[in-house]
Formats: C-alpha cells, sequence, structure tokens
C-alpha cells in the first residue's frame, strides 16, 4: 500500500521532470509547423540567402532574411567587441584583486545591472545612448548599429563576468601556487595562467552571453533603427531578426505566408541559440572533468 | 622575462591590476548613468495621481494605473503557473533521478530552454496558447507564455536550495524508517522552500519586465478599464514604455510619461530583488543558530 503510494508520487514528479523536455520539443515543433507552410510560396534558398525583405510588396513579395541575419550578426558581434574585454576585466577585477570585501559590495552590482528590463536598457539608447551618438558622428539619428551593439553589451555584460569569474574561481589552487612558487607576480600568475586555463570556461561565458544578445528583442527593436537593408556600417540603422517578428507579427493576417514566414524567422532564431548553448555546454562539461582531475 | 629586473614586472602589475579596476570601474559608471537619468528625470512625474489614475486625452496625460495593475496580475499568472512545476522538477532532479542519458537530457533542455530567446517565447505563445488552445490574446495566454519562460529559472533556484540541505537529513529520517516521498516532505522542503521562493522572486522580477512574450498574447496598447477576468487584454508597464517611447503619436510631449514608467518599473523589479535579498539574509541567519 505504502509502497504503491510511493511509487504513484514518484512518476508524478518523473512526469514534471519530463515537462521541460516535452517543452522544449514543443516549442520547436510548434515552430517548424508554423513555418513550413512559408516554403510552399518561397524557395528555402531565396529566405536564407536573398537580402531583399518586403513582403506585403503590392506586385512581388520577397521573402529573403539575409540582412536581418547580417544585422543580428553585426550588432551581436559589436557588442561582443565591448562586452568581452570588459567583462573579462571585470570578472579578473572580482577574483584576483578586489578583496573580499569590496567583492561583497561589487558582485551585487553586476547582478543589479541583470535585473533591469530590457525595456528600459531600450529606451535610455532612444534618450541617452542616441543623442549622444548622433552628437558625436553629426548624423540626424543615433538609432543605429553602434547604438544597439553598446546596449547589448550592457545586457550581456552580467553573463560575461559572473560564468567568466565562475571559471577563473575554478582554477585548482596548486596552479596558482606552482606559478607564485616559480617566481611569477600575482599579476604573471594571472595573464599566463589562470586565464588560460579559464580559458574554456571563459568561452563558454562568451558564447552563452553570444545566445543573450542575439535573442534580444526588446533594446535592438527600439535603438538600431529597423531600416530592412543590408547595412553598410555599424552607423546605419539596421533590423535584426527579432525587430522584424516583433514589427510584423502585430500586423500581419494570421495564416498567410507573411504570418509563416515569422515563425521561420524564429525557428531560425532557435537554432542560432540552440546550437550557441549546446556547443557552450559542451565546453563546460570538458572543462569541469579536466578541472575535477 | 625571467631575467628581467624586479621593476618591469612589478610595473606591468601596477599597470595591470589598474586596467582590471578601469574595467570594473566602466561597469559601475553604467549602472550609475542608468539609474542617475531614470531617476533624475522620472522624479518629478511620480505623484500619487501618476500612480492610481487611468491615461487620459489619447495618453497625454494622466497616470499609468491600468499598467500597473496588469503587470502585477500578469505576474501572479505566471507564479501560479511556473512555481509549482519548477519547485516539482527541481524535487525530480535532487531527490529521484538516477544518474542517466534521460536525466541528463532533462539538464540539457533546462539549459537550452533558458537561452531561447523571449521573441520565441512570445510567437510559441501565439501558436500554442492563442491561437492552439484557442485562448486569444488574453491575460491568460500572457501569464501562460510568461510561466513557461521563467520555468528554467524557477527549476535551477529550487535545486540550489534543495542541494543545500544536508544529505543526513534525509539519511535520518530514511534510517527511522520513512518512506523516500514521507522524509522529503518532513526533512526536506521544510528547509528548502524558504530558499526556493527567494530564488522564485528573483526569476519574477525578472518576468514582470518582459515585453516580448506579451506583445503578441494579451497585452493591449490602451485599455480604459481593468481586467475583469482571464480572458480579458491587460495593458502592462513594459508594454507602456514600450509604447511612449517609440510608438506614440506625440513622443517628445510625453517624454516625461515614459520616464515615469521606467522609474515605476525599475522601482517594482527592485523591490521584488531587494526583497528577495532580505529574505534570503534572514534566512540564513536563521538556519545559523
Amino acid at each position: 500500500m505504502h509502497r504503491q503510494k510511493e511509487n504513484i508520487i514518484k512518476s508524478l514528479f518523473f512526469l514534471n521532470g519530463l515537462l521541460v523536455v516535452i517543452a522544449l520539443l514543443g516549442i520547436f515543433l510548434l515552430l517548424l509547423f508554423n513555418a513550413l507552410p512559408t516554403f510552399k510560396d518561397v524557395k528555402f534558398s531565396e529566405f536564407i540567402f536573398r537580402a531583399n525583405w518586403n513582403p506585403s510588396a503590392y506586385l512581388e513579395s520577397s521573402y529573403g532574411i539575409l540582412s536581418q541575419v547580417v544585422s543580428t550578426l553585426m550588432v551581436t558581434i559589436g557588442s561582443l567587441i565591448i562586452a568581452v574585454p570588459l567583462g573579462i576585466g571585470t570578472a579578473a577585477y572580482l577574483s584576483d584583486v578586489a578583496s573580499p570585501r569590496v567583492r561583497e559590495i561589487a558582485k551585487p552590482i553586476v547582478e543589479i545591472l541583470a535585473g533591469i528590463p530590457s525595456v528600459v536598457i531600450g529606451f535610455l539608447g532612444i534618450v541617452l545612448v542616441g543623442p549622444l551618438i548622433a552628437k558625436a558622428t553629426g548624423n540626424y539619428s543615433g538609432l543605429n548599429a553602434l547604438n544597439g551593439s553598446v546596449l547589448l553589451a550592457v545586457m550581456s555584460l552580467p553573463t560575461i563576468v559572473s560564468l567568466s569569474e565562475d571559471a577563473l574561481g575554478s582554477v585548482p589552487k596548486s596552479y596558482t601556487e606552482a606559478s607564485l612558487a616559480l617566481g611569477g607576480n600575482p599579476w604573471q600568475t594571472l595573464i599566463r595562467v589562470k586565464i588560460p586555463a579559464a580559458s574554456s570556461g571563459i568561452l563558454a561565458a562568451t558564447m552563452l552571453g553570444m545566445g543573450r544578445a542575439i535573442g534580444e528583442t526588446m533594446t535592438v527593436l527600439m535603438a538600431t533603427g529597423n531600416a530592412p537593408a543590408m547595412p553598410k556600417s555599424f552607423l546605419e540603422p539596421v533590423r535584426t531578426m527579432t525587430a522584424t517578428i516583433a514589427i510584423e507579427l502585430g500586423e500581419v493576417p494570421y495564416y498567410t505566408t507573411h504570418f509563416h514566414s515569422l515563425f521561420a524567422i524564429g525557428l531560425v532564431l532557435f537554432i542560432f541559440t540552440f546550437i550557441l548553448n549546446l556547443v557552450s555546454d559542451i565546453i563546460l562539461h570538458r572543462y569541469e572533468k579536466r578541472m575535477r582531475v | 622575462m625571467k631575467y628581467s629586473p624586479f621593476s618591469i614586472k612589478h610595473l606591468q602589475q601596477t599597470f595591470g591590476f589598474h586596467f582590471l579596476r578601469f574595467c570594473m570601474g566602466v561597469v559601475i559608471l553604467i549602472l550609475i548613468v542608468v539609474f542617475h537619468d531614470i531617476f533624475s528625470k522620472g522624479f518629478g512625474i511620480i505623484s500619487w495621481e501618476f500612480l492610481t489614475t487611468a491615461p487620459r486625452k489619447g495618453m497625454t496625460e494622466g497616470g499609468i494605473y491600468p499598467a500597473i495593475v496588469g503587470t502585477f496580475y500578469v505576474t501572479v499568472l505566471t507564479t501560479i503557473f511556473s512555481v509549482p512545476l519548477g519547485m516539482g522538477c527541481a524535487i525530480y532532479l535532487n531527490e529521484y533521478a538516477p544518474d542517466s542519458k534521460l536525466t541528463r537530457l532533462i539538464r540539457m533542455s533546462i539549459r537550452n530552454l533558458s537561452g531561447v530567446p523571449s521573441i520565441v517565447y512570445g510567437l510559441f505563445g501565439v501558436a500554442l496558447f492563442v491561437e492552439l488552445f484557442n485562448l486569444g490574446t488574453c491575460l491568460l495566454a500572457s501569464g501562460l507564455t510568461l510561466g513557461l519562460m521563467t520555468l528554467p529559472w524557477t527549476i535551477t533556484a529550487s535545486e540550489e536550495a534543495l542541494k543545500s540541505v544536508p544529505r543526513s537529513y534525509r539519511e535520518g529520517s530514511l534510517a527511522l524508517g520513512a518512506t523516500q516521498w514521507q522524509s522529503i516532505r518532513t526533512n526536506v522542503l521544510p528547509y528548502a522552500v524558504p530558499g526556493m521562493l527567494t530564488g522564485t522572486i528573483l526569476g519574477l522580477a525578472r518576468a514582470a519586465g518582459e515585453t516580448a512574450p506579451i506583445l503578441f498574447t494579451g497585452a493591449a496598447f490602451y485599455l480604459p478599464f481593468l481586467p475583469e477576468s482571464l480572458s480579458d487584454q491587460f495593458m502592462a508597464l513594459p508594454y507602456h514604455l514600450y509604447i511612449m517611447s517609440t510608438q506614440h503619436h506625440a513622443i517628445m510631449q510625453v517624454r516625461p510619461i515614459a520616464y515615469g514608467t521606467a522609474l515605476v518599473l525599475i522601482v517594482l523589479v527592485f523591490l521584488l530583488n531587494l526583497s528577495a535579498v532580505v529574505l534570503r539574509y534572514q534566512l540564513r541567519k536563521r538556519y545559523r543558530e
């Protein structure tokens, strides 16, 4: 009797655990089923490799997402160029320079940064970063790829800092002690021993930060200007994949090719972030294994 | 390098460490700039009237009361969907799950779910809740979408809390003849639940500030009344801020309202965060005694 009840409870919890697998699979399948009808009207190669996105054109609509993919990658890479050095530097400061007391105060500051809603960051892109860029470049508007990069850097900083700090913290003490015993000073130990030893953890952190940046919607929607053309420089407005979905899903009639094509963009985003997560997962897993030995 | 004089080595270190301090300084500066801008420009418009009345005259005047209420409702709904399921999943993973391929698959799914872009959750919400379940765009559909999005965060936070309960608590109970569920219920959960709640609050604070998942599942541009049932649309603070700063017909005129909305949103999120931190601190103190 008791055992039966135990087994029932256990299987209920098991089903609950299985729910997350079903959810992930469900997201993928629903995206796929809603995306597939796109390719009845649009050739897959055109969808991926054409830069012209104009679904509501009067005569011949076109569904090429290349310019959006390039825009997304542009703001993402731009944000990494800012956030990675800054993030690793901050992580190294927290793990190697700051006194325990300073660390107690500084770590929550990074966490607070992570708590700011993306729509607020986007708002600041409009009212603060945009005018600054406009003034510096002499352009009429500061809503462009550079603005998006700066904001996304702010958004992905907390991820990069806290994961890089974890990676630096899990470098075995014996490594540092060996370096110090051989006459290296703390700086040399950090640069030549700890950071190389933690490099795969830092790489994983960077990839997770990149995943965040690729999928971020509100900040880029508000701050990058949203011109659906192939971007030529960081000072031009761009329109990312996420922004396209956010702009067009509200106006599009349901179950048209245009509607389905937005799900196809969602599917591309899903696959991008899925691969990034998976790879960083594998890197982290290997890294933890090695550090344990 | 081995034979270089001490001073160069030392100089390198001094410069290097200053560079690291500079990095930290930039991060702090970013935070100060963000808060200074929002507080200095948003504080002036905050009044009792701003917090307790609806927008008026094409949203160029009046307050943000419906948006506050809407955000409150949708966050409560998110909690109802996300917390029990998240805790259950964490209990399974930490207490029951064997070290198997399936368990690893579950863990991998959780990590991947937390990496899925918020706008993709929005698409999923439209496809499943709004269309397939035929709920339409409403409070319930948004709550379900946000509930699913916060699920991985709730699981991770709950598992942390379960992990911090010493093994001996479980073993003592099992040794006395209690079944596994009995020992979880009486000897693990009472110690873990407070920690679970703390972590959960942090996740909900993030959910309260999310915009993309509610854009197409239930949030409304403007509603003169408060939502009365789960099948009503609602106004929400983050969406209101988005509207006021990009979609409004008189953007410069309503800028103060946008600043005020941003301030209220930030304060709300940080009050939630703060309550979680205070709760965690209190609990730690109690356990140490």
